[in-house]
């Protein structure tokens, strides 16, 4: 029979199922896969904070949303255009923001009795035969049932065969859209090597999706999405955390010293632990400790030890972490804290993402406490936010905060890496032993008030030092009032003056001067950018700037923000950072929050910022 | 400093810092200071290979007062901070000073894992069995119904014993000493110096203005030959005036017999096995409170309990980075970037 090609310039894709139907495996092979292809792409996974919640019902769907298309890709998508719904709960949990007119595959074993008893349908109906579906193409397989026949030859149980069913899926996605299956045949031989039976089952699987989409007459058109116009240069794949991973590492090589991560698992920043612990080849030092506070303590150790020492977390541990940050603050010695961010306060939201803990990177420590802050702005950025945030501990001697959070961390874009010899070195200087019988003065500061990294075991500069206020210079026990005052003044001039070591703030679209800016940071770039492009396309006076630096701000930053009438900060929050630019500029701003556990959409952006330009 | 044969040998003075030792007069802090300093001087260590890792307390200021590297670090937290610089400098003699409200209440937790992981590490916890430096609230090592300035009524809390605690903790070195006897304290410093592992020594340690005289019974030359014995390996366990009693084990159980009126000898009683864990557990239950003069009263055990090889955390740090060089070859920063998959567009 014949078959169509249509050209579409760009599509989103959510894959929803129960937790256990492995979606999260399927949508990261189909990202692979796309990116192989060419097209710019921006992925969402969306989990349950239970590792197994109950089958079936609304709270177990885990899902993974993919956008990818042949232009400039920003953000993962408001909407699908395909949803492929495992069961019953996927599909209400979902349908809600489905493009009208877009393309719904069902897996129509997923639809019994039970599950749509679980998916809390009413007794009796059933969304493939009450007509609910009208206005969507709804294309109906029997995945179970296919699957199990596929693999009816295989030596498998039953329940071993339905794990193969995404991979079913995969490949009729595959053949829709017109994909080789190499890249996912060669992951899959990886993974199951030690089980010839198990990789066989899961090739046919997929190999049989392939098939059907192919021959079955009720599919008749497959979609092409080219290449985008991205840069020249080779690509790869990169996840936030990933990138966040090889960016530490590339930053301790680059300053010639060991790298030591201490850590405490806790979503969603625990795979920056597993990413780590999996490069012991570059000389890193994973250590599991006991605690978040012992997490930080330990690194604060190796930074005394003379390492580029590093712990991560999200909210609750940046919270215990707290009274060490001070310690290192008081030390003065490099350390990196990364925050993954989750939506918050207390245990709050592990699997979701939120903007919340800029406040308390920023404030959230006994005492005149400064300390620098960074955010990482997408899954890609997280590698220039690492190398940023260590090149700054290293050479200003300070602990520096890097925040990004659980949507960035876990969502992945193509990403045109550098080569090793293009990425600049981070000079590292430590102390020597003194000449001419000089005394050493621990607490002594050059011209940017950076004091010097004598390690333990280096001749001659035995010293002692602790959380107690030092005497400038000799960092022996002061209790003195002028002292103290001017320790106080000293580090936060310290921290100020790495204002003149950063660039200055630019812009990421828009006019150098107009109507309004939007200013964000963090995960929020993509959208905002895509909103900024596309009203400046309909003729709006706007602009967006994005924030690496969160403190100390961008020297240029006031005079930037003077060039615009309305300043729009967008955040996933209740207000941070636009409290933060009130009290720093006394200026007016526009907040845009949402606090919802899940990223700002173009949409509801957008028309929040014409009713602003408009009312 | 003096020179002998060429070679410069330190003194206990050289260990000392420019620093006024601020503790109360006649603390048995003092005590301890000397004995550190005398014997860091007699095994010859390099002050600049030596760190001393503190928490918060009394004890903790032990840092500023020697001439080494030190860190006076957060409360309870000495042990973390310690793990971290052991793995960064595994060449380095790390001390870990500690007391009991440090390294067993706010710091208990990373005590456990320190003492698991067997860092090669010592750790000094110095016990007086009060707050002193917030002005004597009862301790997690206070005897029971302890009235202190929180506690009118007595306090409820049932006491930790430390040594106790340090082997279910699977503590490969576990000792105790006291301030009042520098020979002993030198020598346990010296095993604690020796030994490979993280090792544990707990000091009883007079706090003279707040529970002046807690460990007297066991360190006033009076009480003491009836109240403590001292364990030496391979020895008999005796003490008395005289040494004229000794313990024996009557199946499981110790018991205390008289060498001279109850017609055992020597030969019969309970000889220390340092190596021995499940005796080592026994010893720990040593715990009886001399004032309650219970007739089965044990004497409390001083000297090392329990000595064991055990491999160190960070020697198997080092090892696993080896391996994995070995495995898969120095990493390569070009081959980190490009990950496994890439793509051109040209």
């Amino acid at each position: 029979m014949n078959k169509t090609t249509e050209i579409q310039e760009e599509v989103t894709i959510k894959f929803a199922g129960d937790s256990g139907d492995g979606m999260q495996l399927t949508g990261t092979l189909f990202t692979d896969n796309t990116a192989l292809s060419g097209s710019d792409l921006a992925t969402f996974p969306d989990f349950p904070a239970e590792i197994r919640a109950p089958q079936g019902t609304l709270a177990g769907v885990s899902g993974f949303q993919l956008h990818f298309g042949s232009r400039e890709i920003l953000t993962p998508g408001d909407e699908y255009d395909v949803l492929v719904a495992m069961n019953a709960a996927a599909l209400k949990s979902n349908l809600g923001r489905m493009n009208p007119g877009s393309t719904i595959i069902v897996n129509t074993d997923g639809f019994d009795k039970k599950n749509l008893r679980l998916a809390k349908y009413e007794d009796g109906h059933n969304p493939l035969e009450d007509g609910s579906l009208d206005g969507f193409e709804v294309l109906e397989m029997q995945v179970t049932k296919l699957t199990r026949e596929s693999l009816i030859d295989a030596p498998l149980s039953t329940k071993e065969k339905d794990l193969c069913k995404n991979m079913f899926v995969l490949g009729f996605l595959y053949w829709r859209y017109n994909r080789q299956m190499d890249s996912t045949i060669e992951f899959l031989s990886a993974k199951f090597g030690r089980k010839p039976e198990i990789l066989e089952a899961n090739i046919t699987a997929l190999k049989a999706g392939y098939h059907y989409g192919e021959t079955t007459e009720e599919f008749t058109t497959r979609y092409n999405v080219k290449a985008a116009p991205l840069e020249k240069g080779t690509y790869r794949n990169v996840m936030g955390n990933e990138a966040l991973v090889i960016g530490l590492i590339t930053a301790a090589q680059k300053a010639g010293i060991p790298l030591f991560y201490g850590s405490y698992p806790i979503t969603p920043a625990s795979d920056v632990l597993h990413g780590l612990a999996r490069y012991k080849h570059f000389g890193v030092r994973t250590f599991q400790a006991e605690d978040e506070i012992a997490a930080i303590c330990a690194a604060i150790g190796a930074a005394y030890g003379g390492n580029l020492a590093v712990t991560g977390t999200s909210g609750p541990g940046m919270a215990l972490k707290t009274e060490a940050m001070g310690l290192a603050l008081m030390l003065e010695l490099p350390l990196v804290i990364c925050d993954i961010q989750r939506g918050g306060p207390s245990t709050g939201l592990p699997t979701k993402t939120e903007q919340s803990d800029l406040l308390q990177a920023l404030y959230g420590r006994n005492g005149e406490s400064p300390m620098p802050v960074l955010s990482a702005s997408s899954p890609a950025d997280c590698f220039e936010a690492a190398l940023e945030a260590s090149r700054i501990a290293l050479q200003h001697m300070t602990p520096v905060i890097l925040l990004s959070d659980g949507y960035i961390a876990n969502g992945a874009e193509p990403w045109k890496f550098p080569k090793a010899k293009d990425i600049p070195e981070i000079e590292v200087a430590f102390k020597k032993a003194p000449e001419n019988g000089e005394p050493f003065l621990p607490y002594g500061r050059d011209e940017r008030y950076v004091r010097e990294w004598a390690v333990p075991g280096t001749k001659g500069l035995a010293h002692r030092i602790g959380g107690l206020e030092k005497q400038a210079g000799t960092g022996e026990v002061s209790y003195d009032p002028a002292n103290h005052e001017y320790m106080v003044k000293i580090r936060e001039a310290k921290v100020e003056k790495i204002a003149d070591f950063i660039p200055e703030q630019k812009l990421s679209a828009g006019p150098e001067k107009g109507r309004a800016l939007f200013l964000g940071w963090g995960s929020t770039y993509g959208v905002i950018k895509s909103v900024v492009q596309d009203m400046l396309e309909e003729g709006y006076m706007v602009a967006h700037a994005h924030l690496r630096h969160l403190r100390p701000f961008p020297r240029n930053l006031k005079a930037l923000l003077d060039n615009y009438e309305t300043i729009i900060i967008p955040e996933i929050n209740n207000g941070q950072l636009s409290k933060v630019i009130r009290e720093k500029f006394l200026r007016e701003v526009v907040p845009y929050n949402k606090i919802q556990g899940v990223p700002i959409t173009k949409a509801e952006l957008s028309d929040f910022a014409k009713q602003v330009l408009e009312g | 400093m003096s020179t002998t044969n060429g070679t410069i040998q330190l003194t206990a003075k050289d260990f000392a810092t420019d620093q006024d030792v601020r503790w109360c007069p006649g603390c048995g802090d003092y005590s301890i200071l000397k004995q550190v300093q005398t014997v860091f001087a007699e095994l010859g260590l390099d002050r600049d290979q030596v760190a001393i890792i503190s928490g918060i307390g009394c004890s903790s200021r032990f840092p500023y007062y020697m001439e080494t590297y030190g860190m006076h670090s957060i409360h309870g937290r000495a042990p973390a901070v310690a793990s971290g610089l052991k793995i960064a400098n595994p060449g380095l003699h790390v001390w870990v000073i500690t007391g009991d409200g440090d390294g067993l209440s706010i710091g208990g937790n990373h005590l456990l894992h320190l003492l698991r992981r067997n860092f090669n590490v010592n750790v000094l916890l110095f016990n007086n069995q009060i707050y002193g430096l917030t002005k004597g609230q009862y301790s997690p090592t206070s005897e029971e119904y302890k009235i202190t300035k929180s506690t009118p009524l007595g306090s409820l809390d049932h006491p930790v014993n430390p040594l106790a605690f340090a082997l279910g903790a699977e503590g490969s070195f576990v000792a105790r000493s006291m301030d009042r006897d520098p020979k002993h304290l030198k020598e346990m410093l010296r095993r604690c110096h020796e030994h490979i592992g993280t090792s544990f020594l707990e000091v009883y340690q007079n706090c003279n203005i707040f529970n002046d005289g807690a460990f007297f019974p066991f360190t006033d030359k009076d009480t003491k030959p009836e109240t403590a014995i001292f364990l030496e390996h391979g020895q008999p366990l005796r003490f008395g005036k005289n040494m004229e009693k000794g313990i024996r084990l009557d199946c499981f159980r110790p018991q205390v017999v008289d060498l001279e009126n109850d017609g055992y000898s020597p030969g019969d009683l309970w000889i220390h096995d340092e190596t021995d864990i499940c005796k080592a557990h026994m010893l720990s239950r040593f715990f009886d409170v001399p004032a309650q003069h219970k007739p089965s009263y044990l004497p409390r055990p001083f000297g090392v309990l329990y000595a064991a090889e055990r491999p160190c955390y960070e020697d198997q740090l080092y090892g696993q980075l080896k391996q994995a060089v070995g495995q898969k070859g120095e990493g390569s920063l070009d081959g980190l970037l490009a990950g496994t998959t890439t793509w051109e567009i040209s």
